[in-house]
């Protein structure tokens, strides 16, 4: 977080600010202002931004009339509201039980390897993010994962090496 | 032109659904996407429709849509609905899944959809809710509560403003029938739905849906809209849930709904009393619901009519893991899990012996095969030391280590607790180090505070693996009376389940039963 933070000028961060405000104003007329408005209105700015920056925290506080550390609270609470851009593709590899029952520990392991990522790092050149997701309901053909939007089932070395391969946008 | 069927599931998508779709609208077939039928090892599968009725091709590739059109596909299936897995089953619930377009007002209908709803809506309130109580249902998100006492207190609860919160976030691992029901058969869940509204008198609903069921999102939202017109005023909205396995508890997810973070309630007061903004609060399983349809077009008593004991009905179960016919499998309790998991699932995958299954989600206790005679029954599983939660069962064949899968729920418990109540929270992480102190065999060395002088009763010496299976069993025993909610609760099921009939997994020293280290 330091690092994105300091390659920032303070204008940067003035215009961010500015862009982030008016996309809150923009989704308070969509979903309402009340408190319950905040995890809708998380979603739509993770969808449009890829992330929840730390400098919407102060517009959402104000447009949903709460305290930014209940904002805050709340981003930090949910795995899904990443604090940092994610790479331009996201690998979730499912880790739960029944996947696990079906090698998915292999593939985990494997998957390690070719991104050269653990769970929940982004490659440096800003390609694929890995995270592990703890369950896609897909629970009799895993090994699963979803690839950006797309649901994969029995994932074995060779499909693996498919789909990896095709994430080199 | 030929009309065929092919599901939209996600599990089918995964298995490659949609460029068999892509290849029969090129070869000129009409495609109608459905729910899935519920066994996995059949996707993608395609129904092909005849004058002699649907007749089924599974699984197909892509490659092969012109020998599926010519019906000389190798994979030929005859009628679908005939084969021994979906014969056996008595689908109450999932009657139209797998069979109907699920955004089809029209298919519903003329399947027999609404007629939950009208029956409903000519009962007096009481009436409706005595229908459910007659069904005897209960809770089938796991606790088991029945349904139609839950109503009652929301009915008799004091207040013009009333919600239905549908708990839909499916997270443990094991389980997928809520998302094959909002893709399969929508409008199943929303009529269930605006019954509970009618019953209790509350004219609005949440939908709360994981976000890692991105296809049950949208297919829920444009059923809603749909419907909006036959179930007003009834208003129902889709909430997404964010991640946290905890907003599964049910008061956690009133919190989530509310825009706060996922923390679990002490209770009282129950939701039915004060739940969502404080108001008398519906909230049930999918499950729950989505029964509900067929308890008030054919009765009550037709639901009761199955069962086992004080488990009635039907209970759709969900076969997963490392099983041969993995899939949705809807049938009325009493069943024994050896049926479910030898006759009807076929045994592993991966054609080796079964050592354990998991019945119940990440919460859920492993049993050993020796332990397959149980019925599946809500109260012979919590006498055996389990729970059937929402009936998802994992099975594992003779390649785990049980104690890693023990270390596994401490881990997850760790990384999904919502933080409020110690033993959960502390007391996940401590189980961690404690079965990696086991398994790795190494001796715990006294530390600073033990070595002090004042801790005259601290034995000062490494602890031998005895006494370290003590630790973890009195952990266990902290989490499960001091826990706030199930996921610190129940974390010691999977724990003391794969302690006590696996110990040859957790070194040499381990006691071979409960009772050794009582």
């Amino acid at each position: 977080m330091s690092a994105t933070r300091n390659d920032r000028s303070i204008a940067g961060d003035a215009t961010h600010a500015n862009d982030y405000a008016a996309t809150v104003a923009r989704l308070v007329e969509d979903i309402g202002g009340e408190q319950d408005a905040l995890l809708p209105m998380l979603h739509a700015l993770r969808d449009e931004f890829g992330y929840i920056d730390d400098l919407m925290v102060p517009a959402i506080a104000s447009a949903l009339n709460i305290s930014r550390a209940d904002v805050h609270g709340v981003v930090t609470f949910y795995h899904d509201f990443r604090r940092e851009p994610p790479g331009r593709h996201r690998v979730r590899l499912c880790r739960a039980e029944s996947c696990q029952a079906r090698g998915a520990a292999a593939i985990e392991r494997l998957m390690t390897d070719r991104l050269g990522l653990r769970m929940g790092e982004t490659s440096a050149d800003g390609r694929v993010t890995f995270d592990a997701v703890y369950c896609l309901g897909l629970c009799a053909t895993g090994p699963n994962a979803m690839i950006d939007d797309i649901p994969v089932s029995r994932i074995d070395p060779a499909t693996l090496d498919r789909l990896l391969g095709e994430l080199t946008r | 032109m030929t009309r065929v069927y092919v599901s939209k599931d996600m599990a089918a998508v995964a298995l490659g659904a949609d460029a068999v779709v892509e290849a029969l609208s090129n070869a000129g077939a009409h495609v109608v996407r459905t729910g899935s039928r519920g066994l996995f090892r059949l996707e993608p599968l395609v129904e092909v429709e005849t004058p002699g009725g649907r007749v089924g091709f599974g699984p197909v590739a892509a490659a092969d849509a012109a020998l599926v059109l010519d019906g000389s596909h190798p994979a030929r299936l005859g009628d679908v609905s005939a084969m021994p897995f979906f014969a056996r089953q008595q689908r109450f619930t999932f009657a139209r899944c797998g069979v109907i377009d699920p955004l089809s007002l029209d298919a519903y209908e003329a399947h027999g959809g609404w007629r939950g709803l009208t029956a409903a809506r000519a009962l007096p309130q009481q009436a409706a809710i005595d229908a459910v109580k007659a069904s005897g249902l209960r809770g089938r998100g796991g606790a088991g509560f029945p349904t139609g006492i839950k109503w009652q207190t929301v009915h008799d609860a004091p207040g013009p403003l009333k919600y239905v919160v549908c708990n839909a976030d499916e997270g443990d691992s094991g389980t997928f029938a809520d998302r094959m029901l909002m893709e399969g058969d929508p409008f199943c869940l929303i009529e269930g739905m605006a019954i509970a509204g009618h019953a209790v008198g509350a004219e609005r609903g949440y939908i709360y849906i994981r976000s890692e069921y991105p296809f049950a999102i949208r297919t829920m939202r444009e059923a809603i809209a749909r419907a909006a017109p036959i179930v007003a005023p009834f208003v129902l909205e889709v909430r997404v849930g964010a991640g946290a396995y905890v907003c599964g508890e049910e008061t956690a997810l009133l919190d989530s709904i509310e825009g706060k973070r996922g923390e679990v309630r002490a209770k009282p007061p129950l939701p039915a009393i004060a739940g969502l903004f404080g108001r008398p609060t519906v909230i049930n399983n999918v499950l729950s619901l989505a029964a509900v349809p067929f308890i008030l077009s054919e009765g009550g008593e037709a639901y009761a009519a199955i069962g086992f004991g004080r488990s009635r009905g039907t209970m759709p179960v969900q076969l997963a893991g490392n099983v041969r016919n993995g899939g949705l499998f809807e049938v009325g309790f009493g069943i024994t899990l050896g049926e479910l998991v030898m006759d009807i699932g076929g045994g592993t995958d991966s054609g080796r012996p079964v050592k354990a299954v998991q019945v119940g989600g990440p919460l859920g206790a492993y049993f050993p095969p020796s332990m397959f005679d149980l019925p599946f029954d809500y109260e012979a599983f919590a006498a055996a030391g389990g729970l059937i939660g929402h009936a998802g069962i994992t099975v594992f064949d003779d390649t785990v280590d049980m104690a890693h899968m023990a270390r596994f729920a401490m881990e997850f418990c760790a990384h999904e607790s919502c933080g409020k109540c110690t033993p959960c929270r502390i007391g996940s992480t401590r189980g961690v180090e404690l079965i990696d102190r086991l398994v790795a065999g190494e001796r715990r060395a006294a530390d600073a505070v033990e070595r002090l002088p004042q801790m005259r009763n601290a034995d000062g010496g490494a602890r031998p693996a005895g006494q370290e299976i003590e630790l973890l069993r009195d952990l266990c025993d902290t989490m499960k009376f001091g826990s706030l909610c199930a996921l610190g609760g129940f974390t010691p099921y999977p724990v003391l389940s794969a302690l006590d009939h696996f110990p040859q997994d957790f070194g040499a020293d381990a006691p071979t039963s409960s009772a050794a280290a009582e």
